[in-house]
């Protein structure tokens, strides 16, 4: 169900002629004011965290494509960019943090570590093996070890173009 | 100071040290370990700086290895030491230098190695309900994936 | 409020948690505090968040695919480490490397330690407050020397561009004039960063006397590096144990007087003065010859246990490496200078504010990857 068709006077503004567009029209709104003000939360883990920080510098300029906001607290994020190895004693932190950010939220899995275990899979004890393996839904993969700044700009411009591909705005 | 000076040095007050052949090592055993750093740290070799603590699982026995410094005469040693596997306890160092109070923290959560009168043996590296400790040369965990031989 | 009021409040030591999620920690630390207030009665560090168990898996990777584990532990001076460690295999097997691929070493490893201060430079600053422009000027300086290293080996931050027995390649053509542009640019950066941050009023109110570490705790927990020569101590492994070909080049080591955070960061902007000093130095002397490697790649030697320490930008990282003429180290123990570097922490912070806590950990300049290992 789609956002705007939650508000009361949906139903009512369908039967006015040109309604339906009215509403089309302001839902594409919504999700282009979604895509375009992402707030990642600054959740660096390892190596790629720097890769992350400089993308947020000047020379690659994250904000430019609105989300050079990094907020430190879960509860004001849109977006968490997972970057760096996932170690098992991280694990409850990661699932408690995913759990404190609001509706509705994405996750971005930055580096070989995230995705699988990178080059940690292998004869380690203490490596989770990627973010899907703690059950939780990751929404775009950014392969590299590290990625380079100009990877995380293309992989946030896709999860930008999955946002505004939405079936319905309510994420 | 060389090398051999130092070891003339501590051979002099203890005599149950030994020189390892090969390397610049000296053995020492365990009981003495606390007493001889205790002088190692006083002048005149001023072994002011624990730099390293090491243990090898060599299968039969465990190895413990202190790599020491001096910042004032720019001389070092390497302090070895041999537990069985039975017995795996040994006095701590955290007294006589501070960077052995973590140092050994790790090497308890590696191997198993307990250090008598350390102020907070706890593991350092792993959760702290881990069981087993990793390094040992017959470890194995479920998550533990052994790389593939070609 | 009259003081004579305040006795009957009724006040409360509580528990907090800073991290392992947090913005001024570093990376993954986790800092148990015991508050009465906004006062630290006592600060106990939770690390392990970032251990990847790199010691069980070199027992069983070649010496040379254990190269690209060392980028990952001090992912910010990957050069550096990568250095150390085959310094301690070519120890081991009595390699000779050729003087070009000596120099060539050099000069990465102190291009490398120039973008490693860097980031701690702009990062305490960050910490204090001055939100991001410095973090934004020093990132801006450390670019070009990523776009140096990535004409050379092609990475920007993990290189693995040393080989047991020299370089992965030799430096591209042209790539000397670039690095004497750099070091011409990047002198009167250095000049700016002293005039707009140095001597800043609301940096050295913040900064001056916080945290101050006396020389004989300094060295009883084994702090090595910058920190510990901000407190005094003149110990440099470049000038007093001189390794690659050092002892070539003139020159100084700055020293600290007080060991207060003021202190360690004015060393290490000194020390990026330094470094420019010994780059231009060595590229002005570079030999010809071919720095890559002659010999093969599986090498089985056989040791008790060799023992080598170089200078890391954070401190004295070591190696102790024990083989038995298989193809994989029996036993490799990283000795990582943070971990030695957060052990004193506990004992410098009691008594500080939150605030000056965090000055403190960002004026340290640890690094998560190499304590946890």
């Amino acid at each position: 169900m789609a956002v705007i068709e939650k508000i009361p006077a949906a139903k009512l503004i369908h039967k006015i002629p040109g309604g339906g567009f009215f509403l089309t029209t302001t839902e594409s709104l919504f999700k282009w004011g979604k895509a375009s003000s992402l707030w990642p939360m600054t959740f660096g883990l390892a190596c790629c965290a720097f890769e992350m920080i400089a993308a947020g510098a000047s020379r690659f300029d994250i904000d430019r494509f609105g989300a050079g906001v990094f907020r430190a607290s879960p509860r004001q994020c849109d977006v968490m960019i997972v970057a760096g190895t996932i170690c098992v004693k991280m694990n409850d932190c990661i699932r408690r943090l995913y759990a404190q950010m609001p509706e509705p939220k994405y996750v971005i899995a930055m580096g070989n570590c995230a995705i699988s275990g990178g080059i940690f899979y292998y004869d380690t004890y203490s490596v989770t093996k990627g973010m899907e393996s703690l059950g939780i839904a990751v929404d775009v993969f950014i392969p590299g070890c590290p990625p380079r700044p100009e990877n995380l700009l293309v992989g946030l411009m896709k999860l930008q173009e999955k946002i505004r591909n939405e079936k319905d705005a309510a994420g | 100071m060389r090398p051999d000076e130092v070891f003339a040095v501590i051979r002099a007050k203890f005599s149950e040290a030994k020189e390892e052949t090969g390397t610049n090592g000296i053995i020492i055993p365990k009981e003495s370990l606390l007493e001889v750093s205790r002088y190692l740290k006083n002048l005149p070799l001023a072994f002011d700086n624990l730099h390293c603590i090491t243990a090898i699982d060599r299968k039969e026995k465990m190895e413990l290895v202190y790599t020491l410094y001096s910042i004032r005469e720019h001389h070092g040693v390497t302090l070895k030491t041999y537990l069985t596997l039975e017995d795996l306890n040994v006095a701590s160092l955290s007294k006589v230098w501070k960077s052995a109070n973590w140092l050994e923290r790790e090497v308890y959560d590696l191997f198993g190695v307990v250090f008598l009168n350390h102020p907070d043996l706890r593991r350092i590296l792993n959760p702290y309900d881990w069981k087993g400790f990793p390094l040992r040369k017959d470890y194995s965990h479920p998550e533990l994936i052994a790389k593939p031989r070609l | 409020m009259d003081t004579t009021q305040t006795k009957d409040i009724y006040t409360e030591e509580f528990l907090i948690n800073m991290g392992p999620q947090h913005p001024s920690t570093h990376g993954v630390l986790c800092l148990e505090l015991k508050l009465d207030g906004e006062f630290v009665k006592e600060c106990t560090p939770h690390i392990g968040y970032l251990h990847r168990s790199m010691e069980k898996i070199a027992e069983n990777r070649t010496y040379t695919q254990f190269i690209p584990y060392t980028d990952r532990l001090d992912y910010v001076a990957s050069m550096n480490n990568n250095l150390g460690y085959v310094m301690a295999v070519e120890k081991m097997l009595n390699l000779e490397v050729s003087q070009r691929a000596q120099y060539i070493r050099v000069i990465v490893a102190e291009l490398n330690r120039i973008a490693s201060h860097l980031i701690a430079v702009g990062t305490f600053a960050q910490d204090l407050g001055a939100f991001a422009t410095p973090l934004f000027y020093c990132f801006r300086e450390r670019e070009k020397i990523l776009d140096i290293f990535d004409q050379i080996c092609g990475n920007r931050l993990t290189y693995n561009y040393m080989r047991i027995g020299g370089v992965q390649f030799d430096f591209p053509k042209g790539i000397d004039e670039k690095i004497k542009d750099f070091v011409k640019y990047m002198r009167p950066k250095v000049d700016d960063y002293d005039q707009l941050l140095t001597y800043n009023t609301i940096f050295l109110s913040r900064s001056k006397h916080i945290g101050v570490l006396p020389k004989e705790l300094a060295i009883s927990y084994s702090v090595t590096g910058p920190n510990l020569r901000a407190s005094g101590v003149k110990w440099d492994l470049r000038k007093d144990e001189p390794y690659l070909v050092y002892d070539k080049f003139e020159f100084d080591i700055p020293v600290g007087k007080n060991g207060d955070s003021w202190d360690r960061y004015k060393i290490r902007i000194e020390e990026i003065r330094q470094s420019l000093r010994i780059v231009e130095q060595a590229i002005g002397a570079l030999p010809e010859g071919d720095p890559t490697v002659k010999v093969g790649r599986i090498h089985k030697p056989s040791s008790s246990g060799i023992y080598f320490r170089t200078e890391n930008p954070r401190g004295e990282l070591g190696f102790y490496i024990v083989g038995d003429g298989s193809v994989c180290p029996y036993r490799l123990k990283i000795r990582s200078p943070s971990f030695s570097n957060l052990a004193v922490i506990p004992e410098l912070v009691k008594g500080l504010k939150i605030a000056d806590l965090v000055c403190v950990l960002g004026s340290f300049d640890i690094l998560m990857g190499e304590i946890d290992r």
